[in-house]
């Protein structure tokens, strides 16, 4: 064994550790705000594994998104909200724990007999390395290009809602159908702030 | 002209033909001359570049704060550090030694852990940038090829460890400040890494050491600078507020906040902010200027100026010269940035949070949009200049 393949051998232990015992965590900790820096430790440990399978680029893009982005976003949606209140107490709680502890160990099972029935081939393919940032490029123009484009679409639609939640000058009647908004769906506007003013 | 003549006269391909200094190829012959093997000297080389590098950081730093210091002294029409050395050098070594040896003071309502783990989540990411940093063809830690975008994508990490400083502080400007802190490092990110992208599409790479070398072809002329004007400034202007420079300070703007997310903080926890933005001040004049303003670059390519001293460009003199001006270009163009940076603080005011917000999403980001745009029409209509 070389010191290059031991080297490796050592950090995926370290890394496949942090994954398990990190996301463990996360879904065991009492303390939303510990579960969210864990999570942004899987994340970094996950992108520490695609270095180890020689795809930087794709580390890179993972640490940029979910750390640099979905991570940093959940804290500030935390931290933005922070109430110190207790929950009430949910009746029939440790029933629940029970079962959704069973459907977990169940995907689990799968996930295990999946791993034992396919047939790996090893070693796998060859890395291409520095040359992946191309070939990505080159599938998503190709062939994931309506994916692509469809996932684009989603966004856009998930960013508009989010700007119509977050707006607080409401109009009191949908401009579609003419009847009243529900306005109980949104939280602060109990006084719109903007009434059709052309009117006046 | 014989073919040598052809291949040394200047033009982009040669830059990344001539091998230059190789340090680590020498090291490693001298080392297996001695009758090491390969591994083993590669592994006793590995750690001799990140310590000199780590080592011109933290020099970098102080070079940094002892010109902030004299710059905005200047600025207020007073004389500055004066005793502490010649003209007061050593200042920043007394600041530094006097955060090393004050006590360390952990708030009894705070959280211990992510109080200490916050400020080394911001450090560390900053200190990683410095492997992309080139210092000339060979002269840096690693020439990966995603280059700039692990810079990028490092760079993103750093808002958690403000967050969760704010957070640990159980104070409610700490939090505040994380909050805005994270707030302005994701509304700035977009429209610089826009930017980025438009340089990485002249020079067809992400890596560092080839964006320089594709704008060293005709010296002054060919620095990005004058093909990328619009994404020099969103560039600048961007950094400045990853680095939470005035006028960007808010997250620690000092009316509002007291200090921000460094509230709490004191002796070497605090330092460790102070060392990471000043770091991250440095670094980030250092990669405008390998953007945009030629990198180790010469004005005049080192390789027209041996041609005409009739000198071959492999002498070993000719390139341990080469080698000099490269890192002593690099870095006086970061210090002219950071020298900017300097003077922007002591002259201007800080902006109120919506301008900031304003400004980086509403126009920073529609405008580096449309350079990008315009940078990929250029370089199809002129391959030749745009690094078809």
């Amino acid at each position: 064994m070389t010191i290059s393949t031991s080297t490796e051998l050592i950090c995926f232990g370290v890394l496949s550790s942090i994954v398990i015992l990190g996301s463990l965590g996360v879904v065991l900790l009492p303390n939303i705000v510990y579960s969210a820096f864990l999570l942004g430790g899987v994340f970094m440990a996950v992108a520490g594994l695609y270095l180890l399978l020689n795809a930087s680029f794709v580390a890179a893009a993972q640490v940029l998104v979910y750390v640099g982005a979905v991570n940093v976003l959940i804290l500030f949606a935390i931290m933005l909200v922070n109430k110190q209140e207790e929950l009430k107490p949910i009746k029939g709680l440790r029933l629940r724990k029970i079962f959704s502890g069973a459907v977990c160990a169940g995907l689990l099972a799968l996930l295990i007999r999946v791993d034992f029935t396919t047939p790996w081939v090893l070693p796998g393919p060859n890395a291409i390395g520095e040359e992946a940032t191309i070939r990505i490029g080159e599938h998503l123009f190709t062939d994931y290009l309506l994916p692509f484009e469809l996932a684009s679409v989603l966004l856009l639609m998930a960013m508009i809602g989010a700007i119509v939640l977050a707006r607080r000058d409401v109009l009191i009647s949908d401009i579609g159908t003419g009847n009243s908004v529900d306005q109980a769906l949104i939280e602060k506007s109990k006084t719109p702030l903007l009434i059709d003013k052309s009117s006046q | 002209m014989s073919p040598m003549k052809i291949l040394t006269s200047g033009t982009t391909a040669i830059a990344q033909l001539s091998p230059g200094i190789d340090l680590e190829l020498s090291f490693n012959q001298t080392m297996q001359s001695l009758g090491m093997s390969p591994e083993i000297s590669h592994i006793l080389w590995l750690p001799l570049p990140m310590l000199l590098v780590l080592t011109a950081a933290l020099i970098g730093v102080l070079v940094t704060v002892w010109l902030e210091r004299k710059v905005s002294a200047a600025a207020q029409q007073r004389i500055g550090p004066e005793y502490a050395g010649a003209l007061g050098v050593l200042q920043p070594m007394a600041d530094g030694l006097k955060l090393l040896v004050k006590e360390d003071v952990i708030p009894a309502r705070a959280d211990g852990l992510l109080f200490t783990l916050g400020p080394v989540l911001v450090l560390v990411p900053v200190i990683l940038s410095w492997l992309i940093v080139p210092f000339g063809q060979n002269l840096l830690i690693s020439n990966v090829g995603i280059g700039i975008f692990l810079w990028i994508s490092l760079s993103s990490i750093q808002p958690i460890g403000l967050l969760m400083s704010g957070y640990a502080s159980n104070n409610k400007y700490s939090l505040l400040g994380g909050l805005r802190a994270a707030a302005q490092s994701i509304s700035y990110e977009i429209p610089l890494a826009l930017s980025v992208l438009a340089v990485v599409m002249m020079s067809n790479s992400l890596s560092t050491v080839d964006i320089v070398a594709q704008q060293n072809g005709a010296g002054l002329l060919s620095w990005n600078i004058w093909r990328q004007p619009v994404g020099f400034l969103i560039f600048w202007i961007c950094a400045l507020a990853e680095c939470e420079r005035l006028p960007f300070d808010l997250p620690e703007a000092e009316e509002e906040l007291v200090a921000g997310y460094q509230t709490e903080y004191a002796g070497m926890k605090f330092a460790l902010f102070y060392l990471g933005s000043y770091i991250n001040l440095v670094l980030s004049a250092i990669l405008v200027s390998v953007l945009y303003l030629g990198g180790w670059g010469f004005p005049i390519p080192v390789e027209w100026l041996a041609n005409w001293l009739d000198l071959s460009t492999n002498a070993p003199l000719v390139q341990v010269i080469t080698g000099s001006i490269g890192i002593v270009m690099t870095v006086l163009k970061a210090y002219l940035l950071v020298f900017l940076a300097i003077l922007l603080r002591w002259t201007t005011p800080r902006v109120r949070i919506d301008q900031l917000l304003d400004l980086g999403w509403k126009f920073l980001l529609p405008i580096s949009l449309v350079n990008l745009l315009f940078t990929a029409s250029l370089k199809l209509a002129f391959p030749v200049a745009f690094g078809g």
